[in-house]
């Protein structure tokens, strides 16, 4: 199988059964997405794929040879990091980190999905998207956090957004 | 996991003839599959057929291809403007990361989430017919009060289908011989009787391919969603509503509902309550009386009867503008 991953291509022979996540982690050493709990539940295993956010656990290896798969390891290095990841740091949006590269993944996809205009389940209007802290609170639900940082990710992301936080 | 042949369909009709179980967003599937609880031997890729726009047809309604995915269906402006139960519904289930994924056909087929029939050491007649229920006198707290059999008391899990369920929306198929079928959402999916694993009247191999609405209807429309946490948690109950009044009267009322029942509910009792009324709290309590005559808890999920009372009455009194 034919994977683009970070705008470089890779040939791997995985199991046909082999997830997008196991892929990425047990084959191409790419580990920075992180598996927490392989069901869809929590949001640790989020890339983009084609720009879009979903979880990497709950989809086929083999449905993603001809996309374009972006994880954390390609927003971002110690040396550069994504405005995200800065944002993450300066307001400590993590404690023990497990879940901040889903987080980060997650947000850069819902940050697109908020330029595209899409509305949110606490959008009052459907038609005109403003985003705030109980914007960003519904639209990352799908990333739990254990160490429960979640102001300080919401912190993080409404500054990258600039948006206002309550 | 059990290992399977994987193929890509390149179009629908090469995808019923390859005869094998269907993979669209995988998020139900595959979810199922690492469990064993599906076990399919064949897959048949259908996730990159063209079956992914929303169109307007002729006679003013929308024509929503399989494909398209939950997200950009809660996110197509003319289903924001023309069907906005719709939208909320859909906004209102699993997370973003999901809903990106998540398919109109996936999303009807979606398998219940009874925690036994999850939980493969348990007796359960949907997954294993004839086995027995564990949830009858079991961990009931999610399961339904209505539409049930001394088989199973499992809930439809979808809100995208409730909102449907409102709309009168039609389901398009082609099936495996090749022929196109329409069926009614009020016609599509079984209650259990004694066959509980029998959920749709989909035959083996058939294809969903489109989704129809008819004509916007009359009327406010909303969807209320009522949960053990704010997001990214289904439904214990929820009702989409799409209610019209006209001179102090209610013209027209469409109410169906979620958490409630193997289905996605809608009783013609309940409208029939409504539709000639001036909109107040006597009136929305006997269309509650109508919904619940026959409602049946099991223990664990009785609170959801009062529940569905209060859910239908809070969301009767937005539609119309009564107060309380
Ligand atoms: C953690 C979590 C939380 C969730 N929360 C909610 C929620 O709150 N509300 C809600 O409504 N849903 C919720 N969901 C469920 C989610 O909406 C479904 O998993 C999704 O809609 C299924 O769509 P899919 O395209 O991924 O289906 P798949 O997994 O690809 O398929 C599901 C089934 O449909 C069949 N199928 C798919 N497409 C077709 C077709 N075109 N024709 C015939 N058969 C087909 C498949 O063979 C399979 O049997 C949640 C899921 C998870 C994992
Ligand atoms: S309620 Fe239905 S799905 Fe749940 S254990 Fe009983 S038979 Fe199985
Ligand atoms: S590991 Fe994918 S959602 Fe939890
Ligand atoms: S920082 Fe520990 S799980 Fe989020």
């Amino acid at each position: 199988m034919h994977f683009t991953i970070n705008g470089a291509t890779h040939a791997v022979e995985p199991d046909i059964r082999a997830s997008l996540l196991d892929v990425l982690r047990e084959h191409l050493g790419l580990t920075g997405t992180k598996k927490g709990c392989d069901h869809g539940q929590c949001g640790a295993c989020t890339v983009l794929v084609n720009g879009r956010r979903i979880n990497a656990c709950l989809t086929l290896a083999v449905m993603h040879q001809d996309d374009d798969i972006l994880t954390i390891e390609g927003l971002g290095s110690a040396e550069h990091l994504h405005p995200l990841q800065a944002a993450f740091i300066k307001h400590d949006g993590y404690q023990c980190g497990y879940c901040t590269p889903g987080q980060i993944c997650s947000a850069v996809g819902m940050l697109d999905e908020v330029a595209k205009g899409w509305p949110s389940h606490v959008s009052a209007d459907l038609e005109t998207v403003t985003l705030d802290g109980a914007e960003i609170s519904e639209r990352m639900s799908g990333n739990l956090c254990r160490c429960s940082a979640y102001p300080n990710i919401v912190d993080a992301i409404a500054e990258v957004a600039g948006a206002e936080r309550a | 996991m059990k290992t399977f042949t994987y193929s890509r369909a390149e179009s629908p009709e090469a995808a019923v003839a390859a005869g094998g179980r269907f993979i669209a967003g995988g998020t139900n599937l595959l979810d199922l599959m690492k469990l064993q609880i599906e076990t399919p031997e064949k897959l048949v890729d259908i996730s990159r057929l063209d079956l992914a726009r929303v169109e307007r047809r002729g006679d003013g309604g929308l024509t929503i291809g399989a494909l398209v995915p939950n997200s950009d269906l809660a996110a197509d402006p003319q289903v924001i403007a023309d069907y906005p139960v719709l939208s909320r519904a859909l906004l209102a289930g699993a997370s973003g990361q999901l809903r990106n994924k998540a398919t109109t056909g996936g999303n009807l087929l979606q398998r219940t989430r009874c925690p036994y029939f999850y939980d493969t050491a348990m007796a359960c007649n949907k997954r294993d017919p004839g086995a027995g229920c564990s949830a009858m006198d079991g961990f009931n707290r999610n399961l339904a009060v209505l539409g049930t059999s001394a088989e199973c008391i499992a809930t439809n899990p979808s809100d995208m289908a409730v909102a449907l369920r409102a709309l009168d929306a039609t389901i398009v198929t082609l099936t495996s011989d090749g022929d196109k079928r329409r069926i009614a959402i009020g016609d599509f999916y079984r209650l259990p009787g004694d066959t509980p694993h029998i959920e749709t009247v989909l035959r083996p191999g058939e294809l969903i391919t489109h989704v129809e609405l008819p004509a916007p209807p009359a009327g406010a429309q909303g969807y209320r969603k009522v949960r053990d946490r704010a997001s990214y948690a289904f439904a214990l109950v929820s009702v989409a509503g799409v209610v019209a009044v006209a001179d102090g009267k209610i013209v027209s009322a469409a109410l169906a509902f979620g958490g409630l029942a193997p289905m996605p509910w809608r009783d013609a009792a309940v409208e029939a309550a409504l539709v000639g009324q001036v909109p107040n709290d006597a009136v929305f309590a006997a269309a509650a009386d109508a919904l619940l005559a026959g409602a049946k808890g099991h223990g664990a999920n009785d609170f959801k009867i009062p529940l569905a009372r209060r859910t239908l009455i809070a969301t009767l009194r937005t539609l119309t503008g009564a107060v309380a």
